[in-house]
């Protein structure tokens, strides 16, 4: 499908993405929908910056302010971040495996349509009368007291993207466990689809308590429950847990698929297979597993007492164990190879040191008695952009920049990609660096304006000025985007030259179906494999066949645009408006009209038949 | 060869960045410089766990480099490097060593995190049931004001926390509206005011450290709580002990509001009983119960050192802030509870709020 798309019109096009159920394409549609919220998030990090510039700032007004960081925070987290993600999963995970598409199609669809139309939802609210307010936490006792609709487009909207993310998890869990090619045994598969494997596991179960966390904020505001309500027996702590519970487990869900994609840079710009493959295997599954046991390390200053948080603290220094094994790993990785610095392994090498940076100063945080000094202040901003940014965005650049020619058939610039890696790089460490120190002079973080003379002011310019070449960076990168889609200049199954895995064995893009016959594995990095052994593509698993195809759907546009309408409805049923409960009535008839038909209508899929691959040599895909 | 010289730039820069840093911070404001046990305690804690995690640094630093300068491919070398499947020898000191670290961290860590929650002095009551033999502070935050309540000693104020230094101070903390939380970056780390309980903690301040500060921290809230959380700001001003019995003999002397002198200042009394008083009381005895008392306690207005936490404490900002509260702290609860003032009426009850004073120097 993907090679005929260039002859269609735009509306064709347009209504291709609208129905696909193809992993390629909706890994185009995350990337697509996660890259404009990245800017809209980045956006909103300027305004911060800017607002904290000089002491005493009017650029924007308290509450204003207060809006802007929860929406960066938000935005940035579950409308970039997380996206980003996905279209990483799904562009690369089913070509990893050998998989002709995920498990579920269809699904796959729904979850970026839910997440799209959740994300849409929840960015309304600027123009809808404010936005959220209480901060990404969103704390219980701030949050009911919020006036207008912020919060509860928060709640909705996320609830909505939620349900998506939750579809997405499950999907590749299935996926993984049902989908490898011949030989692709659990320990053969490369680390980026092992981190999709494991944070698929966490998103099964971080999610939920999420989900629970918003119906409770969402009955309290909506229909007068109390659950924290403390004045009627609720309780506020309660929503600090469900998130926390969420939360610390979200931080894993981001930064493990940016060790995937790490770990594939260093061993395929070292021409290395991957050092400790098997340790590396299971300080994934750990980093996981210890990333439930840990949650109330975000509340050490609450007052749960000194017994939970010494057990938090030293659960929360055990995590440094596995991901100092991993750390270690990909530097030797790299010991005894040939480094190519091309950009994907520029933002490699920059991770190393940048996120130990942030690794240390989480074990600091670890330290509770320590951290009554560090929460709250901007010792924990510097932290965990740290992590995010050094671990995360630079792993999503990575990745981006790496399997751009998978995704596109065409190479990203290398001279801007570099570019934009200094300037973000530079950035990035200027911004943040000196946070810690303005955390430790005792900046509390969320503080829309400082005073004078309290010896902050030179920090906070520094700190702008870093986020401005950060900026620069990244408009750097959207004109790489343009001209490099401009030229389309088409390259072959293995652009970068050292391709291991089984991805770069067929064409870039790949052809819809992915694979016209199964490959056969016959150990950790496959393709590397047959290359060194002369060959110059898979041994085939099975003999030619017909292969079948799942069918394109409107569907989950339909199901997910009809929780969108509900949503509003929802909404406006606070202030009492007439229409609302049609609204409501309107919306959920749309989403299980949708389910309905989806429901009794066969769909079979269809089959590319046999002689039709035949005939197509041309497209690639050989395997 | 660029890149690396960058990366070194980029390090020296931070190197020196550090030193530079670590020497200064505010001594009223900066966690660095510690103004009693539990501040130091925890800055302890901050060198120890920075040492240890320096040395990481150092040694992934080191190895880094190697690489980068050692296993460069070099241009025309299309060699396949050993492909190297791992080492059992490598793995087992890579993680032992950092567990080792870990331990060295965590001991303290507990040890620590237990003595800063012992306030078993709380309990320890006489008959009267006054607590016997620890000062005790009831803070209760609001939007966007702290107040302070001795219950032992019968004394209610508010913005300002005056404490006697060298001995532990102990705190009940809670909220009245949204969740709040009280740091004095120098004398100890933050706790929060919940909406669901007291917490209690303690701090002590250091009467040396104390004198380089001149007697006057800066307080923070550091929960996010609205508009104005930034501007939720307190003093906190400590006596010796001696100093400190002083104050507290004023504070219970003043049975009635400091009478106004001056016909101005009288005016300003009127208006003051008319639209003001409803909220705010002049007298450090307030028994009215704690969800009566809607503003801060002013019988000490005078001596303060700020006006609403963030102003300068002079007759213009009072007046300022007197004529629009919400310019200064948006989202504040007294914007719009006492109707409009005209210029004379603002003048006269900023002489009447600047006289309450009630330390005998």
């Amino acid at each position: 499908m993907s090679t005929y798309a260039k002859k269609k019109g735009f509306g064709a096009t347009l209504w291709d993405f609208l129905t696909t159920v193809d992993h390629k394409k909706i890994a185009i549609l995350y990337l697509i929908t996660g890259g404009l919220f990245f800017v809209v998030g980045g956006l909103e990090a300027m305004f911060i910056r800017i607002q904290l510039a000089v002491p005493n700032n009017d650029f924007v007004s308290a509450g204003l302010y207060n809006e802007i960081i929860t929406m960066h925070g938000t935005t940035m987290i579950f409308l970039a971040a997380m996206p980003l993600v996905f279209a990483l999963m799904n562009a690369v995970m089913p070509l990893q495996i050998g998989a002709r598409d995920v498990a579920f199609p269809f699904l796959n669809s729904l979850g970026f349509w839910l997440f799209f139309f959740g994300g849409t939802f929840l960015n309304l609210s600027w123009f809808m009368g404010g936005a959220p307010d209480a901060g990404w936490t969103s704390y219980a006792s701030l949050a009911l007291q919020s006036e207008g609709h912020g919060i509860d487009f928060y709640v909705l909207g996320l609830q909505i993207s939620g349900l998506g993310t939750l579809i997405g998890g499950i999907n590749f869990l299935v996926t993984i466990i049902n989908m490898r090619t011949p030989g692709m045994t659990y320990m053969r598969m490369p680390l980026f689809t092992w981190s999709t494997f494991v944070v698929s596991a966490l998103i099964l179960f971080a999610f939920p308590p999420l989900t629970v966390g918003l119906t409770l904020m969402m009955f309290d505001r909506m229909f007068g429950a109390n659950f924290f309500v403390t004045a009627a027996g609720g309780n506020t702590i309660i929503w600090e847990h469900l998130f926390w519970i969420f939360g610390h487990p979200e931080v894993y869900i981001l930064i493990l698929p940016a060790f995937g994609v790490f770990s594939e840079l260093f061993a395929t710009f070292s021409r290395k297979r991957l050092f400790g493959y098997s340790s590396m295997v299971f300080a994934t599954v750990l980093i996981g597993f210890l990333g439930f046991m840990v949650w109330a390390h975000h509340m050490f200053t609450v007052g749960l007492g000194p017994i939970a948080n010494a057990i938090f603290a030293v659960a929360t220094m055990a995590i440094a164990v596995p991901t100092g094994i991993k750390i270690f790993n990909w530097i030797f990785t790299m010991w005894g190879g040939k480094v190519r610095f091309t950009t994907p392994m520029l933002y490699a090498v920059a991770f190393i040191p940048s996120f130990t940076m942030g690794g240390v100063t989480g074990i600091m945080n670890a330290a509770a008695p320590a951290d009554y000094q560090y929460h709250d202040s901007y010792f924990v901003v510097a932290h965990f952009h740290y992590v995010i940014v050094g671990g995360v965005v630079l792993g999503l650049l990575a990745g981006i920049t790496f399997y751009w020619p998978k995704m596109f058939g065409t190479m990203l610039n290398e001279t801007l990609g570099k570019i934009t890696f200094w300037f973000f790089l530079i950035g990035f460490h200027l911004t943040f660096f000196i946070q810690h120190f303005l955390g430790l002079l005792g900046m509390p973080r969320r503080v829309f304006t400082y005073q004078k003379d309290l010896g902050w002011e030179t920090s906070n310019m520094i700190s702008t000025v870093g986020a401005f070449l950060m900026a620069v960076g990244v408009l750097v990168m959207v004109y790489n985007i343009i001209i490099t889609s401009i030229k389309n200049e088409k390259v072959g199954n293995d652009p970068w030259g050292d391709g291991r895995t089984l991805e770069w064995a067929i064409s870039s893009p790949p052809p819809f179906y992915n694979f016209k016959q199964l490959p056969l594995v016959r150990g950790l990095d496959p393709y590397w494999i047959e290359k060194m052994e002369g060959k110059t593509e898979m041994t085939p698993a099975e003999p030619l066949g017909d292969i079948h195809m799942p069918n394109g759907s409107f569907l989950p546009v339909t199901i997910s645009f009809g929780l969108f309408v509900a949503a509003f409805g929802a909404l406006f049923h606070m202030d009492d408006k007439a229409w609302s409960i049609p609204v409501i009535i309107i919306g959920l008839l749309i989403t299980f009209g949708s389910m309905l038909i989806r429901s009794v209508k066969d769909d079979h899929g269809f089959h590319i038949h046999k002689e039709d691959l035949m005939d197509n040599t041309d497209k690639g895909g050989k395997s | 060869m660029k890149k690396r010289l960058q990366n070194w730039r980029l390090i020296s820069l931070f190197a020196i960045m550090t030193l530079f840093l670590a020497g200064c911070g505010n001594a009223q404001l900066s966690a660095l410089n510690p103004a009693g046990e539990v501040a130091k305690t925890q800055y302890d804690l901050m060198v120890l766990s920075t040492l240890i995690m320096v040395l990481v640094i150092i040694v992934v630093v080191i190895l880094f480099v190697i690489v980068l300068f050692r296993f460069r491919h070099k241009k025309g070398d299309d060699s396949i490097p050993k492909q190297v499947e791992g080492s059992h020898k490598l793995e087992i000191i890579w993680t032992t060593i950092p567990i080792l670290l870990l331990i060295i961290l965590a001991v303290p860590t507990v040890m620590s995190t237990f003595d800063l929650a012992d306030t078993k002095a709380m309990d320890v009551k006489d008959k009267d049931g006054k607590t016997k033999d620890a000062l005790v502070v009831n803070v209760r935050a609001n939007l966007y004001w702290w107040e302070f309540e001795y219950p032992d000693l019968g004394i209610v104020t508010s913005q300002e926390l005056v404490v006697p230094t060298d001995q532990k101070v102990y705190f009940n903390l809670k909220s009245s509206d949204v969740k709040h939380s009280f740091w004095v970056p120098s004398v100890g780390g933050k706790m929060d005011t919940n909406v669901d309980g007291t917490n209690q903690f303690y701090l002590e301040f250091d009467n040396e450290k104390s004198n380089e500060a001149e007697n006057l921290f800066h307080g923070k809230c550091a929960e996010l709580c609205g508009p104005s959380h930034a501007l939720m700001d307190f003093k906190v001003k400590t006596k010796t002990k001696d100093e400190f019995t002083a104050w507290v003999k004023d504070m219970q002397g003043v049975k009635e509001a400091v009478p106004a002198k001056g016909d101005v200042a009288k005016q300003g009394e009127e208006i003051f009983a008319e639209s003001c008083i409803g909220c705010h009381a002049v007298t450090p005895n307030d028994s009215r119960p704690e969800a009566a008392r809607l503003a801060p306690n002013l019988s000490n207005f005078g001596d303060r050192d700020k006006i609403a936490g963030v102003l300068d404490h002079t007759d213009e900002e009072l007046g300022n802030w007197l004529e629009d509260p919400e310019k200064y702290k948006p989202g504040n609860k007294m914007t719009g509870t006492y109707g409009e003032l005209d210029e004379e009426q603002i003048s006269a009850l900023t002489e009447y709020l600047m006289n309450l004073k009630v330390e005998s120097k």
